[in-house]
Order: C-alpha cells, then structure tokens, then sequence
C-alpha cells in the first residue's frame, strides 16, 4: 500500500471494537492524530508492508482482519521510541504485544518465523526457568526454516569456540520447572 | 553498600563475561553483591505476547523473591529483564492487578508487594558511584581509547528514571572516569534489533550495520545490555556485507572497559569471549 492510495471500505467487515479490545491501553488509540512520529521512530519501518501509523488507524477503522495478517507487527522490535515519543502518550509498543497475542491466539497462519519464535522461547523457558540459548536456536531453525540456519552456522561456530554458548542434553519428560506457574496462568485466563 | 542481584538468562551463559567482571567491578568499588536464589527468567519480550498474566507473572516471581529477604532494590544488568521488573511494577500499582498477579502465584509459593524497585547496574554505577569513585579507583587509564557509548533501547526507555530515554549521557562520566576519549554517534539509544536478527535477518543485519557504521570510528562500542552486546559483537561480517565495506569494532561490556582501568586480572574480564577481538583495543592502551 502506498500513502496515496486509498481504502475503500465499502462491504469491508469491520469490528468497531478493535481497538478497545487491545486491552490495557488500546482506547487510547482513539486519540491518535495520525501525526506519523511512530513510523518516523521505527527502526524497521521501511521493511512494513503497512506502516505504524497506517496501521494504527486501520486498527481505529476496526480492519481487524487486514491488521493481523499483516507482518507489520512482527518487524517491531520492542525498543519503545514510538511509544516514548508518541504525543498523544499512547503506549504503542506495549499495544503492539497485544496484537501479536491475539494474532497468535487466533492462530493466524502467516509470519511463522516469528510466531514460532514466540512458542518455542516460551517453551523452554516453561521447561527450564531459564532460556537455553543452544537449545532454543536448533529447536527453533528446525522447525521454522532448517535452510535459513544456514547463515548462522559462522556465528554459531565462533560462540561455541569462545565458550559463550554450550550444547546441553534436553531435557524432554518430567515436568517443567515453570509447568505449575504457566498452569496456574493459563486456569486464571479461563485457557483450561 | 549491598545490592541483591539478579542476573537473568544471558548472563549466565552468553554474556557470562558481563556478570563476571560487573561483579568484580562491584568488588573493587567496595559493594557487596548476593545473587538472588531460585531465580527464573523475567519472560523477556516473549511472556506478554503469550499472555497478559504471565507477561506479570513471571516477572513478578523474581521481585516477590527478592522482597522475601525485606530488600527495597534489585540490581539488574540486563535491559530487558530491568524493563519487565519496572513495567510490572508500574501495572502493580493497581491493587486489582497485584491481586491478579499473586492468585498466579500462589502455586510458587511467593506473594509479591510491589514495594521493591529494578536498577540497571548502569544507574548504580552512574548514581551510586559515579566518576570521581570510578576515577579514584583506576590504576590503568585508558588513555587515547575512543569509546563509543551504546545504551541501546531498554537500557533507557521507556520507564527508566536515572537518564534521558532518546538522549541519554549517564556512560559519559564512566567513560571519562576511566582516562579514555568518549565517542558520540548517532545511534547510542537505537535499537539493536533484538530478535529480528533471527527472525527477520536481513532487516536486523541492516539495524546493525548503521549502528556499526556510526560508532566505526571509535576503538571500541561499550554496551549494558547482553542482546545489544550480541548483536553488535556477532554479526560483523553480516554487516559489512550490508555496508559493502569491512566493519569491525570490538564490542566490550562497561564493566569490562572499567575492570580494564582497575587492572583487574584477565580471570575477572574475560575478554577472550568477545566474537571480534579485543587485540586492537590492548594495543592502543599504554603498557
């Protein structure tokens, strides 16, 4: 989508209660002027297939559908300088994390290589208390895109020669260190 | 002056070397440092796309911890985990939330007060200390050594209180503290791309470069935060593929640089860890 073009809303579905829905914050949203000092912020703007600003208005337009396939929300990298420099003091970023929840919780199918980021760190971190580095690599190459773990195997070589990574043997039965607190969560939020 | 400490995944495995010589730094300052026990990941950027509760959850285990033994602050050396310990604090503050949080766990056996406070070991080192304790302590200054400072995102925003979250300065005095030559740019409080180097390479690789490209001209980048360090440190030829010219720049921790002024031995520094290699920096220093 360029600047310039524009969106015919006409038969479009629409939920009016899009933003509202994007809890603690996303009412806030209404207050949005569309200045663009989100998009000129974002490190990764160029790489959008919409903009921030643009998507904060079609969130405002409820165009849930057209918001959470796009791949917009997966070039955010949480460093929080829209959301700092926002005028309207919409704490963007945070927003931005409810959307990619609910994207993953309607299992949108798209951007795999991010969604599967998200499954397979929360994994063993449930399964550990802690992140093991190695682990969460090979695990998340292997079932993402084993071909695109090509171009890390001259990094991941000069980590493991430096010591700053180290192969541990998984650990796949018995229960998770954090099982009972991700249960506990899961029972409170009505998941189970 | 005591600091209960909470070091967080990375630093104890990639960025060991930034725990390490953090703590020796602390030592040589006079400060004693206890690592908190039993302590379990902050969920990072990850536990608040997963779900709101265990987004509050699994940060809030670790301070609910860290309160048990009666302390008011946690020493944190991460910027992500610092971030998460500051924003549920500040969710915490409505008593709805706070009782939503400790029904979760209630399974871990802990209750959290929201009284205790995150400090990024930046902030003690800045405030509780500050350049003249620095200086008074260095006993090999770092003289003609232009570093470049990066406190990357999460180091200053969005809810740090002790500096400027766009134009941040508190690595200035440190820097000066210990005889070497600061180095501005134009991308100290840029994002390091955190995870969009794996998940979306080619954007994180083109977040780096210009990064990288900015602070070239320094001897070094001084970093706070164990993903901007990696970032930075492990994709330099990725980089320079992006920049169509060869980058490199050593990539140390602060309190590596600062352990380097104290004299503190190569046990304590480990420098030998850093992916480019920190010979160019020994050799600019004065035997």
């Amino acid at each position: 989508m360029t600047t310039s073009e524009a969106i015919d809303l006409t038969g479009t579905k629409r939920n009016p209660a899009f933003s509202d829905s994007l809890t603690p914050a996303g009412h806030k949203l209404r207050t949005c002027i569309q200045c663009g000092t989100c998009t000129a912020s974002c490190p990764s703007a160029e790489a959008m297939d919409i903009s921030p600003r643009q998507m904060w208005r079609m969130v405002n337009l409820g165009l849930e559908d057209e918001v959470l396939h796009s791949k917009t929300m997966w070039l955010c990298s949480v460093c929080y300088q829209c959301h700092v420099r926002c005028p309207r003091g919409i704490p963007l970023t945070e927003t931005i994390a409810k959307l990619k929840q609910l994207a993953i919780q309607t299992r949108i199918k798209e951007w795999r290589e991010s969604t599967n980021f998200y499954h397979v760190f929360a994994d063993v971190m449930r399964r550990y208390g802690h992140m093991r580095e190695m682990e969460f690599m090979a695990r998340y190459f292997l079932t993402t895109n084993p071909f695109a773990a090509m171009q890390f195997t001259g990094m991941a070589l000069a980590m493991l020669s430096r010591g700053k990574i180290r192969p541990e043997i998984p650990k796949l039965g018995g229960e998770g260190r954090l099982d009972r607190l991700f249960n506990r969560v899961a029972e409170l939020e009505g998941r189970k | 002056m005591t600091y209960l400490f909470y070091p967080g995944c990375s630093m104890d495995a990639s960025a060991l070397e930034y725990k390490t010589s953090m703590l020796a730094v602390f030592k040589t300052l006079g400060a004693e440092v206890q690592e908190l026990k039993d302590w379990t990941c902050c969920g990072a950027s990850v536990a608040p796309v997963m779900s709101d509760l265990l987004g509050l959850a699994l940060p809030a285990r670790n301070l609910a911890l860290a309160e048990q033994n009666g302390e008011r602050e946690l020493l944190v050396g991460c910027s992500a985990c610092y971030t998460n310990f500051l924003r549920v604090a500040q969710a915490a503050a409505n008593p709805a939330t706070l009782a939503r949080i400790n029904q979760a766990l209630e399974v871990e056996n802990v209750t959290y007060h929201g009284r205790i406070r995150a400090r990024h070991m930046l902030e003690v080192l800045a405030t509780d200390y500050g350049k003249d304790a620095i200086a008074a302590l260095v006993k090999r200054p770092l003289k003609g050594l232009k570093i470049a400072p990066y406190y990357g995102c999460q180091t200053v925003r969005p809810y740090a209180s002790y500096d400027d979250g766009q134009h941040p300065t508190s690595m200035v005095g440190l820097i000066e503290a210990l005889g070497a030559t600061v180095q501005h740019h134009l991308h100290e409080a840029t994002c390091c791309g955190t995870a969009l180097l794996t998940t979306k390479p080619h954007v994180g690789f083109e977040i780096v470069a210009q990064i990288l490209n900015a602070a070239s001209s320094a001897d070094c980048i001084a970093a706070v935060c164990p993903m901007c360090h990696l970032n930075l440190d492990s994709y330099q030829d990725k980089a320079s593929m992006v920049l169509g010219k060869p980058v490199k720049v050593p990539v140390l921790f602060l309190p590596q640089l600062i352990g380097l002024a104290f004299g503190l031995p190569q046990s304590d520094l480990m420098l030998q860890r850093e992916v480019v290699p920190v010979d160019s920096v020994l050799a600019k220093l004065p035997a």
